[in-house]
C-alpha cells in the first residue's frame, strides 16, 4: 500500500516539475526581452491564427530553431479571427491574419503593429470541362451574384454553373469579394472551408467555380484570367492582377526580444527568396506596389 | 492496558486507507462536476450574449431563415436566422436513424439469435473496428465515393442531405448495433425457453418475445446513435455542401448546426455579434444533447419499473 502511495506522490512530483519547467521557459523569454541585442537567442513565443499562413510560419520557425536551439516557437492555427483576438488580449505574442486588422470588426487595430511577411494571389478557378479560360470582371460578378447561371453565356459549354464559396468570414473570401467582386455579395451557395477540399470539389464537379490561392492551382483545375490578365505573380507584383492579399503577423505593441528577431528573420532575404516561394507564397520583396488597409495603392520606391 | 486502549481508539490503517480512497474519488468526481458545470455556464453565458448584449430576438434567431451575421437587414437587425441549420441537423439525424435502426436491429438479431458463434468471432470485432475509424475518414470517403455517385446516378451536385445521411448512417450503425446486441443479449434465457416450449417458432420468439422485451434497450441504442449523428461535425461538413438555405430536395446543398459552427469559429473575433451568434448555435446543440440524454434516462427508467 505504501508503495502505491509513494507512486502517486512521484507522479504528482513529476507533474509539478513539468509545470515548473514551463514556468522557467517563460521567465527566460523575459530575459530575452531584456538583452535583445545579444547574439544568443532564447525563450519561447507563440504564434496563433490564419491557417493560410500557418505552413510558412511553421517552416520558418523550424529553420530558425534549428539555428537557435534555445529558442522555442509554438505555431498554431485557429483562423485569422482567433489570431487577432488572442494577440489583442495579449494571450499570444504573434497573431497571424489574412486580412488587415482594420477590416475585422471588433478588433482595435490602433494597438496592433502590422508585420507583412508574404503576399498571396488568388484567382477564380473552374472545372476543366466548362471550356472557359478568360472572362471579364463583370461576368465574374454576374456569375457570383446569380445573374449568369450557365457557362454558355460566357462562351463555354452548355453547363449549369455550380458556385462553391468559402466560409463566411474567411480571409480568402473577404479578399475575393473585395477585389474580385468589387464588394458585391455572392448568392447563397455551397460553402467549404479548406482549400484542399475546394480544389477536390471543383476538379470533380462539372460546371463548378470557386476561388483559390495561386499555390493551390494545379493541373486538375483551370485558373481563370480576368479581362485578359493572367493570374500570375508578375501581375500581382504590379497590381495588374488585383485579387491578392498580404499575410500579416500582428504584435501587440512594438515587437520585442525573440518576437522581434523572429519577425526580422522571416522577412529577411534568405527566407523570402527561398522558403516563401517554395511554399507557394509570394515574396514581400517582389512587390512593386504597396496597398494599405483602405485599398490605396502606392508604388514602392 | 494502555496499548490496548490506544489500538482501540486510534483509527486503524484500514480505516485511514478507506478515508484516503474516499478523498481521492471525491476529488475526481468534483473535477468532473466542475468541468461539466463550467462548460454549461460558459456556453450558455456566451450563447445568451447574442440576445442580451446584441439584442437579437430569440424568436428571430430560431425561426429566421436568413443567415449572414456580418450584414443587417433593412431595419438594422442582424441576419442571424438559424432555422435552416436546425432543420438540416434534424433532417440528417432523423433520416440516418430511420435507415440505421432497422439495419442495426437486423444485424443484432443475426449476431445474437441466428449465428452467435460467427457473430462473436467475426462481426463483433468488425463493429468495434468501425467505431474506431476517425470521422474525417468517413467524410473523405463520402466526398470521394458517395457524392460523385449521387451526382452521376441521381441528381444535383451530389452534395446535400442525402449524402450526409448516407455517411452518418454508416457512422452510427456500429454504435447502434453493438448497443442493440447488448440489449438483446440481456433478455433472460428462460423467456426464450418458455416461448419455444409453448410451441412458438424461432421467428415468433424473436418478433414477439425477444424484440418486445428488449425494446427499451433498443430505443436507447437508437437515441444514442441519434445523439452521435446530431453532434457529428467534420464528416457532415465535407459532404453536405454547407449552404445556409432550406433545401427543397434531399439532393440540394444544406447545412447543419455543427458544420456552420466549425467553419465560422476561427474566422470571427471574440465578443462580436458574429462570434456570439455561433455560441448561440452551440447552445442549441447543447440543449439538444441534453434532451437526448434525458430521453435515454427516461427510457432506461421505464425499463427498471417493468
Amino acid at each position: 500500500m505504501k508503495k502505491r502511495f509513494l507512486g502517486i506522490v512521484a507522479v504528482i512530483a513529476a507533474f509539478t516539475m513539468i509545470i515548473a519547467g514551463c514556468g522557467n521557459s517563460s521567465t527566460s523569454s523575459d530575459k530575452a526581452n531584456g538583452n535583445a541585442g545579444s547574439k544568443e537567442v532564447s525563450g519561447s513565443i507563440t504564434a496563433v491564427g490564419s491557417t493560410a499562413l500557418q505552413p510558412l510560419v511553421e517552416a520558418a520557425s523550424k529553420q530558425y530553431t534549428a539555428e537557435n536551439p534555445k529558442a522555442q516557437i509554438n505555431v498554431q492555427g485557429g483562423g485569422s479571427g482567433t489570431g487577432l483576438t488572442q494577440v489583442q488580449q495579449g494571450a499570444v505574442d504573434i497573431g497571424n491574419s489574412d486580412v488587415f486588422a482594420e477590416e475585422k470588426d471588433g478588433v482595435d487595430a490602433s494597438k496592433l503593429v502590422d508585420h507583412r511577411v508574404a503576399v498571396v494571389g488568388m484567382a477564380p478557378v473552374v472545372n476543366k470541362d466548362v471550356g472557359v479560360k478568360n472572362i471579364s470582371k463583370q461576368q465574374l460578378i454576374d456569375i457570383f451574384t446569380g445573374k449568369i447561371t450557365n457557362w454558355k453565356d460566357v462562351g463555354g459549354k452548355d453547363e449549369k454553373i455550380t458556385i462553391i464559396n468559402r466560409a463566411e468570414g474567411s480571409g480568402t473570401r473577404a479578399t475575393f469579394e473585395k477585389w474580385g467582386l468589387d464588394g458585391a455579395t455572392p448568392i447563397k451557395a455551397q460553402e467549404q472551408d479548406s482549400s484542399g477540399t475546394v480544389r477536390k470539389i471543383v476538379s470533380e464537379t462539372p460546371g463548378a467555380i470557386s476561388y483559390l490561392a495561386f499555390s493551390y492551382i494545379d493541373d486538375s483545375i483551370q485558373g481563370l484570367s480576368l479581362d485578359n490578365v493572367e493570374p500570375k505573380e508578375e501581375n500581382v507584383a504590379t497590381n495588374d492582377w488585383k485579387i491578392w492579399a498580404y499575410e500579416h503577423m500582428y504584435t501587440n505593441g512594438e515587437a520585442k526580444g525573440l518576437t522581434k528577431t523572429f519577425l526580422s528573420y522571416i522577412t529577411s532575404k534568405d527566407v523570402q527568396n527561398d522558403l516563401v516561394p517554395q511554399l507557394g507564397y509570394q515574396s514581400i520583396h517582389s512587390m512593386k506596389v504597396e496597398r494599405d488597409s483602405k485599398g490605396n495603392v502606392t508604388e514602392v520606391k | 492496558m494502555e496499548a490496548r486502549e490506544k489500538a482501540l481508539t486510534q483509527t486503524s490503517k484500514k480505516a485511514r486507507l478507506e478515508k484516503r480512497g474516499k478523498i481521492i474519488t471525491f476529488i475526481c468526481i468534483s473535477i468532473m462536476v466542475i468541468a461539466a458545470a463550467s462548460i454549461l455556464f460558459f456556453v450558455i453565458s456566451k450563447g445568451l450574449a447574442t440576445f442580451f448584449v446584441n439584442n437579437v430576438s430569440f424568436v428571430d434567431f430560431i425561426t429566421g431563415t436568413d443567415w449572414n451575421p456580418s450584414k443587417t437587414d433593412a431595419a438594422g437587425n442582424p441576419l442571424v436566422g438559424a432555422l435552416p441549420m436546425i432543420l438540416g441537423s434534424f433532417g440528417v439525424t432523423l433520416l440516418a436513424a430511420c435507415i440505421a435502426a432497422p439495419l442495426a436491429i437486423g444485424a443484432a438479431i443475426f449476431m445474437v439469435e441466428i449465428s452467435p458463434k460467427f457473430g462473436k468471432k467475426i462481426l463483433q470485432p468488425v463493429m468495434e473496428l468501425l467505431v474506431g475509424i476517425p470521422s474525417v475518414v468517413y467524410g473523405f470517403i463520402g466526398l470521394s465515393v458517395v457524392v460523385p455517385f449521387i451526382r452521376e446516378h441521381i441528381s444535383g451536385s451530389g452534395f446535400g442531405i442525402a449524402a450526409a445521411t448516407a455517411v452518418l448512417t454508416v457512422m452510427i450503425l456500429p454504435t447502434v448495433t453493438s448497443l442493440t446486441v447488448d440489449a438483446i443479449q440481456s433478455v433472460p434465457r428462460h423467456y426464450r425457453e418458455a416461448s419455444l416450449a409453448l410451441g412458438a417458432t424461432r421467428w415468433q420468439t424473436i418478433w414477439k418475445v425477444i424484440l418486445r422485451s428488449a425494446r427499451p434497450g433498443i430505443l436507447t441504442a437508437v437515441v444514442f446513435g441519434m445523439a452521435r449523428a446530431f453532434g457529428e461535425a467534420l464528416a457532415v461538413q465535407m459532404v453536405i455542401g454547407n449552404s445556409v438555405v432550406i433545401p427543397t430536395s434531399l439532393f440540394e446543398p444544406a447545412s447543419t448546426l455543427t458544420s456552420i459552427l466549425t467553419m465560422g469559429m476561427g474566422n470571427t473575433v471574440m465578443g462580436t455579434l458574429d462570434n456570439n451568434v455561433l455560441w448561440s448555435l452551440a447552445m442549441v446543440l447543447l440543449a439538444m444533447s441534453l434532451f437526448f440524454i434525458i430521453m435515454i434516462r427516461f427510457i432506461g427508467r421505464r425499463r427498471k419499473v417493468k
